[in-house]
């Protein structure tokens, strides 16, 4: 028995039409869109300048989005199904944090998104996402690094949840409402991201001597990025106290590696991105 | 308690759907003007899909009720595992769930926990208190994983946030 192909523009309608609800715009950017920040008050304070909190806003959503990315790309490629999922929610709870971001950026300063064809229906968080090259985007080298083995992945994810954790819970009570309320959010979630990275660094520091052999590895390639990281974030000594911590514990030396110079990006980021907004870049309306 | 917030408040969680938005905790402020009604939700974590399916049931159940009705979000103060009513644990229990401890409410710096988060877990299905964690994130982001050491059973474990 052959299986028709349904045709969308059969006049009878097409099964998929039901799906689509009231938005003509097709999947390309979702279904009826919500602003995530619908109802909140983006006034900026008077106290603040309102270029200067969305860029700031752009480089935290930027390192949450870009990081987000490289550990979806571990879905369904982690070691364990556990590990897999666990992942995944770690990716999903940035991306959360890198719309909220956006999307607060845009509110504060709508010049920072992209000029769209007329009548495209992407939302602000999403142009800034998919609609930027990649001179434009703000976040630290750290992040946005091709993925290595799974020890990689826990030694990046535990600088970069030590730092970010420590900053959030300073903003938690910065001058805009609306970042502090994001920070306060993030610092939950940031929690048991770090948790979770630094459980599996002592397993694997203490695992075999293949797994060590990788954690350090990953580390070590890792380190001459952490500079740039910690200053991005304004981190303090509680950062090391805490990474000291885990070292100390799992028995590893911080990496004696000089920091990595230049500013910017990598390549990393270009071929990130052109695979990430290939489909949003080629259907700007929305519509196919 | 006014019609329109009963109507809310009977919404239920697409992803836990034995709990209504209300025993979630999620549901913030029913403002009712005449025919028009503003509801504010709070996402539980930054990035839960579930948001854009809750916004879209209170639409069309307040709809239906005869409302014209919109939903905002609010930010802060950020949702706590702790907003679950007692209706709602019990719900969670029945469904083969087990509900989340007190949210750790930590004075000064987040301390770092190396060691699997130590939780009071009793298994939702026998009551055995011999329980086991077999991974801190499940099928959903509010979830975590849990094994019964006397009957066996997996089961999920709301997390404390
Ligand atoms: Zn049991």
């Amino acid at each position: 028995m052959s299986h028709q192909t349904p045709d969308p523009n059969d006049e009878h309608g097409s099964v998929y039409d039901g799906l689509l609800g009231t938005d003509t715009s097709q999947w390309a950017f979702g279904t009826d869109f919500e602003d995530p920040l619908a109802g909140v008050d983006t006034t900026v304070p008077s106290e603040l300048d309102a270029a200067e909190l969305a860029a700031y806003c752009l480089a935290l959503g930027d390192d949450a989005l870009v990081l987000s990315h490289r550990l979806s790309e571990w879905c369904s490629n982690a070691p364990d199904l556990e590990d897999d999922i666990a992942l995944a929610n770690i990716a999903l709870d940035l991306l959360g944090q890198a719309r909220l971001l956006l999307a607060r950026a845009a509110a504060a300063d709508p010049s920072v998104v992209p000029t769209l064809p007329d009548g495209s229906p992407v939302p602000v968080e999403d142009a800034l996402a998919f609609f930027r090259e990649a001179v434009d985007f703000r976040n630290v080298r750290m992040v946005e690094v091709a993925n290595g083995d799974f020890a990689h992945t826990v030694a990046r994810l535990l600088l970069f949840a030590t730092v970010r954790l420590a900053a959030f819970e300073r903003l938690a009570t910065h001058a805009d409402p609306v970042l502090a309320a994001i920070a306060a959010k993030g610092v939950k979630e940031l929690t048991y991201h770090r948790d979770y990275a630094g459980r599996w660094f002592l397993t694997l520091a203490q695992g075999t001597e293949e797994s060590r052999r990788r954690l350090l590895a990953g580390l070590t390639g890792l380190w001459p990025l952490q500079a740039e990281l910690a200053r991005a974030y304004d981190a303090g000594p509680e950062v090391d106290v805490v990474l000291d911590q885990v070292f100390a514990v799992s028995g590893v030396e911080r990496p004696d590696v000089a920091p990595m110079t230049g500013r910017g990006h990598t390549e990393a980021l270009s071929r990130m991105l052109a695979e990430m907004q290939v489909v949003a870049r080629a259907h700007p309306r929305g519509q196919w | 308690m006014s019609r329109a917030y009963a109507v809310a408040a009977s919404v239920t969680d697409p992803e836990m759907p034995m709990l209504t938005l209300e025993d979630l905790g999620v549901l913030r402020d029913v403002r009712e003007d005449g025919r028009r009604v503003t509801v504010t939700i709070t996402p539980t974590y930054s990035g839960c899909p579930a948001m854009a399916t809750m916004r879209d049931d209170l639409v069309h159940r307040l709809t239906e009720a005869g409302y014209a009705a919109q939903v905002e979000i609010a930010l802060s103060p950020a949702w706590s595992s702790d907003w679950i009513t007692e209706r709602g644990r019990q719900a969670l229990r029945d469904h083969g769930l087990s509900a989340p401890g007190a949210a750790p409410r930590p004075g000064g710096p987040i301390p770092l926990t190396l060691m699997p988060t130590a939780r009071a877990v009793t298994c939702p299905r026998c009551d055995s208190a011999r329980t086991e964690l077999t991974s801190e994130y499940g099928a959903t982001a509010c979830k975590a994983l849990y094994r019964c050491a006397d009957c066996l059973e997996p089961f999920e474990h709301v997390k404390e946030i």
